[in-house]
């Protein structure tokens, strides 16, 4: 019978139905970071339980990591002792931990399709809700608290109850200018910020066939943002070849011809049923940019905004209803972030900036997601473009994403950021204003001080 | 803080209203806070910066000190992942959430740490929030294997999901010992997959 990826991979997966109607499900690979983990840790020396499958659990440093100087001891004495926690905790448990002084550190979800240990086919879970990110690969990921990543350390397995599936069709060809940020920004603002609750998302049609695996990892970064605790795309050839020679994947030869005829196999059927299908035309997507208190909360960047004046949101962030984010003046731009902080994303703000110098008035900050794109952008020169523009050039982790590290707004800056959150308070200061846009128009925003349409600004770059 | 799981049948105590929909985990607990290797005093920062900008929030409210289950509208506890956000919550006290509905991540890690988030709809729960603001002494009651839920001479009807209800009516709602019990299996599914021979 024709079944959908997600169908397949629960039941390759599921051990048993549990006494309450849950399944467990095994965990075929388990991300740990230095937040959500030290607890569970606790909680597992507390029963005197061991890690289960210590060779399928991978540790790293990223929310708390400083991107100006990566040296130990970290100044923030309470990072410091989270570092340290983490790193005995992988020590005793016989867990690879990616430390801040390690080739492999970054974002968690950025190393782990880059190092190949995410897989198609694969169920994945982490501590962190931006897990989704990995579906990119075709693999069913999500994101877990805390004291799941206990149990997923004492037994490799969750008791998780099935989710529904809904196909997210796009089809077209995307405009110049608009890019995956676009497409995931424009999902959520119609299907709502509520409206993925109880389903995985399924994304496909041609608009996604014909992107790389970091364009799809940006769509499926942000399906939490919707709602969706999982989003997934079918893996393909671009998979295949994305996976192609890295260091934890399939060795090339017959070990990687097995692993595509299996994960060929896992592929969501031609037939498959869906338990809610949904359609988007490429063509009318526009850039687009939130105005808002939650990722839902966007319009196109031509578009007025469309919010009743008593809206909580639009008080929060000064904006009256009908007014424009279009010429918004901003205070920091942000490039980095586990949904735009790869290589492709640094190079297509590269590209704008290039011969420009970032508004006098703009703190502006390019931070890589891992130091394998560190390195990467570093050979092609783009730290070189950045810094000649006015941009800091950082060290790679979750910076200014979310307020566990040096790098935060101040009072109620607004901050063009290539990130997935506007919550209140999201970037570091309870009072700053947070503009989620694409990397190009982040990088747009930095050079004009005010938020602007890239399409404007791409007419004088060669395509 | 080691949860030895216990049956949990029935919650009851006064009501603090939190109106507002889509109130995300940064708000519940803000980042900063998650700075830390425990969750030992995470109930002292419970909506600080809500709180600080909002001298009307219903969290600096006296009338509802020693609130035990906590009335909220749709989509509460979206974003962000981390378990702080309930943990605080439970180390003040709460031991139940009525709300209209919920993100499915917050309801499990609440869930794991034995507090039942149960849903409602958007009528009952204006109903319950305007009881709970006229009367703030009103004790609530809910009943976890019926759902029902009575407050003063009002009666609704919630919902939690049958695995939640059953794990809390059974104890078993902290599932780690479940997960450990039958092993063998989960070696058996294990040596199935491709990928984790290598191919």
């Amino acid at each position: 019978m024709a079944a959908t990826l997600f169908q397949k991979v629960w039941d390759t997966h599921a051990v048993r139905v549990l006494p309450s109607g849950q399944t467990q499900l095994f965990v075929g690979l388990h991300l740990v970071h230095e937040v959500t983990s030290p607890q569970a840790f606790d909680m597992l020396r507390q029963h005197g339980w061991t890690v289960a499958f210590p060779d399928r659990t991978f540790a790293t440093a990223d929310h708390i990591v400083p991107t100006k100087s990566q040296t130990r001891p970290f100044l923030d004495v309470m990072a410091e002792e989270m570092m340290g926690s983490l790193e005995r905790n992988c020590r005793d448990a016989g867990i690879r931990l990616w430390a801040p002084d390690n080739d492999n550190q970054g974002i968690v979800h950025v190393i782990g399709p880059e190092l190949g240990l995410t897989q198609p086919g694969m169920t994945i879970a982490c501590g962190d809700s931006h897990t989704s990110t990995h579906g990119a690969l075709g693999a069913i990921a999500f994101g877990i608290g805390t004291s799941q990543v206990r149990d997923v350390l004492a037994s490799q397995c969750l008791a998780l109850d099935p989710l529904k599936v809904r196909r997210i069709e796009v089809r077209g060809r995307l405009a110049r200018g608009v890019f995956a940020k676009d497409v995931i920004l424009t999902i959520i603002r119609r299907l709502g910020v509520h409206g993925g609750v109880g389903f995985a998302y399924e994304y496909g049609g041609d608009t996604l066939d014909a992107m790389t695996i970091d364009e799809r990892m940006t769509i499926c970064n942000m399906s939490i943002e919707g709602g969706a605790r999982i989003g997934y795309v079918n893996p393909d050839d671009t998979t295949y070849e994305f996976l192609r020679g890295r260091p934890f994947a399939p060795k090339d030869g017959d070990a990687f011809e097995h692993a595509v005829a299996w994960w060929r196999q896992m592929a969501s059927d031609p037939g498959a049923s869906y338990d809610d299908r949904v359609a988007f035309d490429a063509a009318t997507i526009e850039p687009t940019v939130t105005w808002g208190i939650n990722p839902g909360q966007s319009v196109a960047i031509s578009e007025p905004i469309d919010a009743e004046p008593d809206d909580e949101a639009l008080a929060f962030m000064g904006f009256k209803p009908g007014s424009r984010v279009q010429g918004t003046r901003i205070d920091v731009a942000f490039i980095g972030s586990c949904t735009n902080g790869r290589l492709s994303d640094l190079e297509e703000a590269a590209r704008l900036v290039k011969g420009h110098h970032v508004a006098p008035h703009v703190k502006a900050l390019v931070v890589p997601g891992s130091r394998a794109v560190s390195r990467a952008a570093e050979a092609r020169g783009l730290h070189e473009i950045f810094k000649a523009a006015g941009f800091e050039w950082r060290g790679a982790g979750c910076s200014m994403c979310l307020g566990m590290n040096p790098d935060k707004l101040e009072g109620r800056q607004v901050s063009a950021s290539s990130s997935n959150r506007n919550f209140k308070g999201r970037q570091g200061s309870p009072t700053g204003r947070t503009l989620l846009m694409s990397p190009a128009m982040v990088a747009a925003a930095a050079i004009a001080g005010e938020v602007v349409d890239v399409r404007e600004m791409l007419e004088g770059v060669p395509a | 803080m080691t949860q030895q799981p216990s049956a949990i049948s029935r919650v009851s105590g006064r009501g603090l209203p939190l109106r507002g929909s889509d109130i995300d985990t940064d708000r519940i607990m803000p980042a900063r806070f998650l700075v830390a290797v425990s969750f030992e005093g995470l109930e002292q920062h419970l909506f600080e910066d809500d709180r600080k900008a909002d001298p009307a929030h219903a969290f600096n409210d006296p009338r509802f000190d020693g609130a035990r289950i906590l009335v909220v509208n749709t989509n509460f506890g979206c974003g962000s992942s981390r378990e702080h956000a309930p943990q605080g919550l439970v180390r003040a006290g709460y031991t139940a959430i009525v709300g209209e509905s919920f993100s499915e991540i917050f309801q499990g890690n609440s869930a794991m740490i034995g507090m039942p988030c149960f849903v409602a709809s958007h009528e009952d729960i204006e109903r319950l929030q305007a009881l709970i603001e006229q009367t703030p002494d009103v004790v609530i009651t809910a009943d976890v294997a019926t759902g029902a839920i009575t407050a003063g001479a009002l009666r609704l009807t919630a919902a939690l999901p049958a695995a939640l209800r059953d794990g809390f009516l059974s104890g078993q709602w902290n599932p780690t010992a479940m997960l450990l019990n039958r092993f063998d299996e989960v070696r058996a599914v294990a040596s199935r997959l491709p990928y984790v021979s290598g191919f």
